[in-house]
């Protein structure tokens, strides 16, 4: 650096008028930037004012499009601005009727189903709700060739959730046909028996849009959503904050709570992406949320203390697993499995890293489930028995292998560094030297996706409350595909993918019980996983806020939603 | 001196060229499928490679560099891939916010730092100069996260003076000239705007000043020192001027010009800072974005935000060249 001395060269009049020249130019800038007569407008406000409803979270939403979306923070969003034909009842997975005036009987074997239709109900748009509209929206969907199958640009998922729980468009689609018997009647008619039918058609991505707001900008739909939900969409920082208002012609108003219906109560929701947890807490205590999402187990007793806070737990619909590569040596020999499951104490790894948010797993998927097998009890944990295991398969002297953990909390994985260490030094007891790890968590999914590891952490959230959503993504033989696994144990067993197989393919309630309780014992016997957890993902809210019904999916509808004085 | 500044400006072309490069290629190499990352779990393999394909990324990355360098240069940056707008517009919408956030920490830093450092000088060795050497060296070895949280904690949380999160509470709105709250509310007499604004900078400000106000004030101290050990300021004390005018009138206006340029780097440094302010603040600026285009592999995006901030780094320092050639004429073009 020059020495200093020697100022002659520019009066402060020239020093000021250069400062003011910058100013100025970035101040160009800025209006380059954007149109004139926009608005900047905040996102909180205090969790005292009445009527609106600040929702604080981790992230914004991707696309308000739900069915070109696949991510909860989009999805959550699109439940309060579109309904569905069906919905699951609060805090439940059962289904209720929406737009559907009720939950159709099956007809055919399972074939056919026949929705009658709400009566007056209109579009955000005002445009009305009939048959019409829901084949519009299926045939949006289904058919590649439909003018309107695309929207939202880049950003789009590609309907990837329409394929996901239908099996593919066009032709592959297990909905063969959606037609308009008369102006409130629409028949389905199926290719093949799918027994989670119903429940796939409850989710979120399939909320009925308005055809007249999709026909006049498709492209944009995926930021100007137009539904017959509790709430209307009003604006969109990308980034930042969604709003919306209510809807006060809403058809489920009359109808009682514990359907699904009330409200809507508040004047005005909004939605406030705060990526950093600490900073998400800290915005909660100091007023400016009236309720935040993605809370870790660790804040659950900062929020307890607050006197003016409260926290409301997710009933599970989710479990979090370490599964063993039994595709590789030793994890191929089932006695090695067990000695992993009964070297872990996994009721104290669960009491330390989940607190009163979670419960000890012991079955592939949680209780909320149906068909969920009480009688299998989580592992015990046995270090001699896992020991005796060892000896018996050769391996007395133990072994080594590598153990991956994910680097970022997941909803059934609070701590994944944490419980990976609990693990190494419970296996480190009976002989199993593990190494840790980990990798950044886009890599960590598609590493552990094509069987990098020895035994990884991982977990799932359910969709539609059905079984299958669980058994069939994670264990059977379909999803053990040499890259993008959801298998991630490679767990292949022929008579475990005849039996889910079946259970998806009917529809008689008693045989798929049967099914799925056998499934269950054959995964527990053969354990290619250590269960670890259902996780209840907690939730902090003000005092002042009431009606909140948490939802097993994580997209629950803010209808009955009230703030007190 | 035209010359000088275009030469100077000549001299970006490569550095921003290199820069592309390096970000371009650095981008690809890091693990992880933009598509896959963008579809989540549920999607199928098809539908991944349906997206790649879509989106680009299926070329040899020589091929696609190429296209981007050839788009580039006719100043389209290609569309992010996670909002589909093109990287350009995401900027120039986010630039202000970060602008205005960066212009008050430097604010904040100058108006603390300068006189605290010239202070700390005049008195040397004084409790106060112990004291500002303490405190500096705190601000400058703080991390701002853990600084915005204490801030928050105490200012938000305990005392409930200061709101949190974000650029303006939700009642109030601001019609946008700038893009920054706080020129526009006073240039559209929005006073209730103003004062929001004004309530919700103060943190993520000082948050983010405090780095370049540790720096700006031992900066100052020192190049007070060296200034007042000078012939000329003893020649002043020898004429009888008064002391307050010898620092003020003599000192402080030869020790401003190293000052400068700090203030200059600073700012060019502010960037890195912003990215951990934007986010825990939630403030809608290009920091926060830059984080979480990495977070999901939006190439273009990623690229857009590097590129932004090598050329407003070499910006700052070309200004901070031209300005310390003005103040100091001894300095050759």
């Amino acid at each position: 650096m020059a020495k200093a001395s020697g100022i002659r060269g520019l009066s402060r009049k020239e020093f000021l008028q250069l400062g003011g020249a910058g100013l100025a130019g970035a101040a160009l800038l800025g209006v380059a930037g954007c149109g004139g007569g926009e608005t900047i407008g905040g996102g909180q406000q205090g969790g005292g004012e009445e009527g609106v409803f600040t929702f604080g979270r981790g992230a914004d939403s991707v696309g308000l499009d739900p069915i070109n979306v696949t991510d909860g923070e989009s999805l959550i969003v699109c439940r309060q601005v579109f309904d569905g034909l069906l919905d699951f009842k609060p805090e439940t997975t059962d289904l209720v009727p929406a737009l559907a005036a009720e939950v159709p009987e099956p007809e055919e074997g399972g074939r056919v189903y026949t929705f009658r239709l709400r009566e007056g109900v209109k579009f955000h748009d005002g445009e009305p709700f009939n048959a019409e509209a829901v084949v519009f929206n299926f045939e949006r969907w289904k058919n590649t060739d439909n003018q309107y199958h695309k929207g939202g640009g880049s950003q789009s998922s590609n309907f990837a959730y329409y394929s996901g729980m239908f099996g593919g468009f066009d032709d592959d689609s297990v909905i063969e046909s959606v037609e308009a018997v008369d102006e409130y009647t629409v028949r389905f008619t199926l290719r093949e028996v799918q027994a989670p039918f119903l429940r796939n058609i409850a989710m979120s991505p399939f909320g009925i849009a308005s055809p007249r707001a999709i026909r006049e900008n498709v492209e944009q739909f995926w930021k100007n959503p137009v539904g017959t939900g509790p709430f209307k969409f009003v604006s969109w920082d990308q980034g930042a904050t969604v709003r919306l208002e209510k809807n006060p012609d809403w058809w489920g108003t009359d109808l009682p709570e514990e359907e699904g219906g009330g409200g809507p109560f508040v004047d005005r929701v909004v939605f406030r992406s705060i990526p950093d947890n600490t900073a998400r807490v800290a915005a909660l205590s100091g007023g400016q949320l009236s309720g935040a999402d993605g809370l870790t187990p660790d804040d659950v007793p900062t929020i307890e203390e607050d006197p003016n806070l409260k926290v409301i737990t997710r009933p599970p619909m989710n479990v979090g697993y370490l599964a063993m590569n039994v595709q590789k040596e030793p994890f191929n020999d089932r006695r090695v499995r067990l000695a992993v499951v009964h070297a872990i104490n996994m009721p104290e790894i669960v009491e330390a890293f989940f607190g009163d948010t979670g419960q000890v797993a012991s079955n592939p998927y949680p209780p909320t489930i149906p068909y969920f097998r009480e009688e299998t009890e989580p592992y015990e944990y046995d270090p001699e028995r896992a020991r005796e295991l060892l000896r018996e398969a050769g391996l007395g002297d133990g072994f080594e292998a590598e153990l991956w953990y994910m680097p970022i909390p997941r909803p059934y994985m609070p701590d994944g560094k944490g419980i990976a260490q609990a693990m190494q030094r419970d296996l480190r007891e009976v002989g199993i030297d593990v190494r840790l790890v980990t990798r950044e968590w886009g890599t960590y999914l598609e590493e552990t996706g094509r069987g990098a590891h020895d035994m990884c952490l991982l977990g799932w959230t359910g969709d539609n409350g059905d079984p299958d959503n669980f058994l069939n993504v994670l264990l059977s033989s379909k999803t053990a595909t040499e890259t993008d696994a959801q298998n991630v144990a490679y767990y292949k067993n022929p008579e475990l993918d005849r039996i889910l197989e079946r259970a998806a393919s009917t529809i008689d309630e008693d045989e798929r019980r049967g099914l799925y309780v056998r499934a269950q014992e054959i995964v527990h016997e053969d354990a290619p996983w250590a269960p670890i957890a259902y996780a209840e993902p907690p939730l902090g809210f003000q005092n002042s806020v009431q009606g909140y019904h948490p939802s097993p999916t994580g997209g629950e509808s803010f209808n009955s939603v009230r703030i007190s004085g | 001196m035209a010359t000088y500044i275009g030469r100077r400006l000549l001299q970006i072309i490569p550095v921003l060229f290199g820069v592309s490069v390096i970000v371009f290629f650095m981008v690809r190499a890091i693990p992880g499928d933009p598509a896959q990352i963008l579809l989540g779990q549920q999607a199928t393999p098809e539908q991944v490679e349906r997206l790649r394909e879509q989106l680009g990324l299926n070329e040899d990355p020589l091929t696609q560099y190429v296209i981007f360098l050839r788009d580039a240069l006719t100043g389209d940056l290609g569309e992010s891939i996670v909002t589909g707008r093109p990287v350009t517009v995401e900027l120039l919408d986010r630039f202000p916010a970060t602008l205005e956030l960066t212009l008050a920490a430097l604010l904040f830093a100058v108006a603390v730092g300068i006189p605290v450092g010239v202070l700390a000088a005049v008195r040397q060795y004084s409790w106060i100069d112990r004291l500002t050497s303490v405190v500096a060296l705190t601000g400058v070895s703080m991390p701002i996260f853990w600084l915005a949280l204490v801030l928050v904690v105490i200012f938000t949380v305990r005392l409930d003076l200061l709101p949190f999160p974000g650029r303006l509470s939700s009642g109030v709105e601001i019609v946008r000239i700038t893009g920054m709250v706080v020129p526009d509310a006073i240039l559209t007499g929005n006073f209730a705007g103003l004062w929001d604004g004004i309530k919700h900078l103060v943190l993520p400000a000082v948050a983010l000043g405090t780095i370049p106000m540790a720096v700006v004030t031992r900066m100052t101290r020192s190049a007070m020192l060296e200034v007042m050990g000078e012939d000329y300021i003893r020649t002043a004390h020898a004429k009888g001027v008064t002391p307050w005018r010898v620092v003020f009138k003599h000192a402080l206006r030869n020790a401003m010009l190293p000052v400068v340029t700090v203030i200059g780097l600073q700012f060019g440094l502010l960037m890195g800072g912003a990215v951990l302010t934007e986010t825990i603040f939630s403030w809608d600026g290009i920091g926060q974005i830059a984080l979480e285009s990495i977070y999901r592999r939006d190439y273009p995006m990623i690229q857009g935000v590097v590129l932004y901030g090598a050329s407003f780094f070499v910006m700052v320092n070309l200004v901070v060249d031209i300005l310390y050639a003005v103040l100091d004429p001894r300095v050759r073009y």
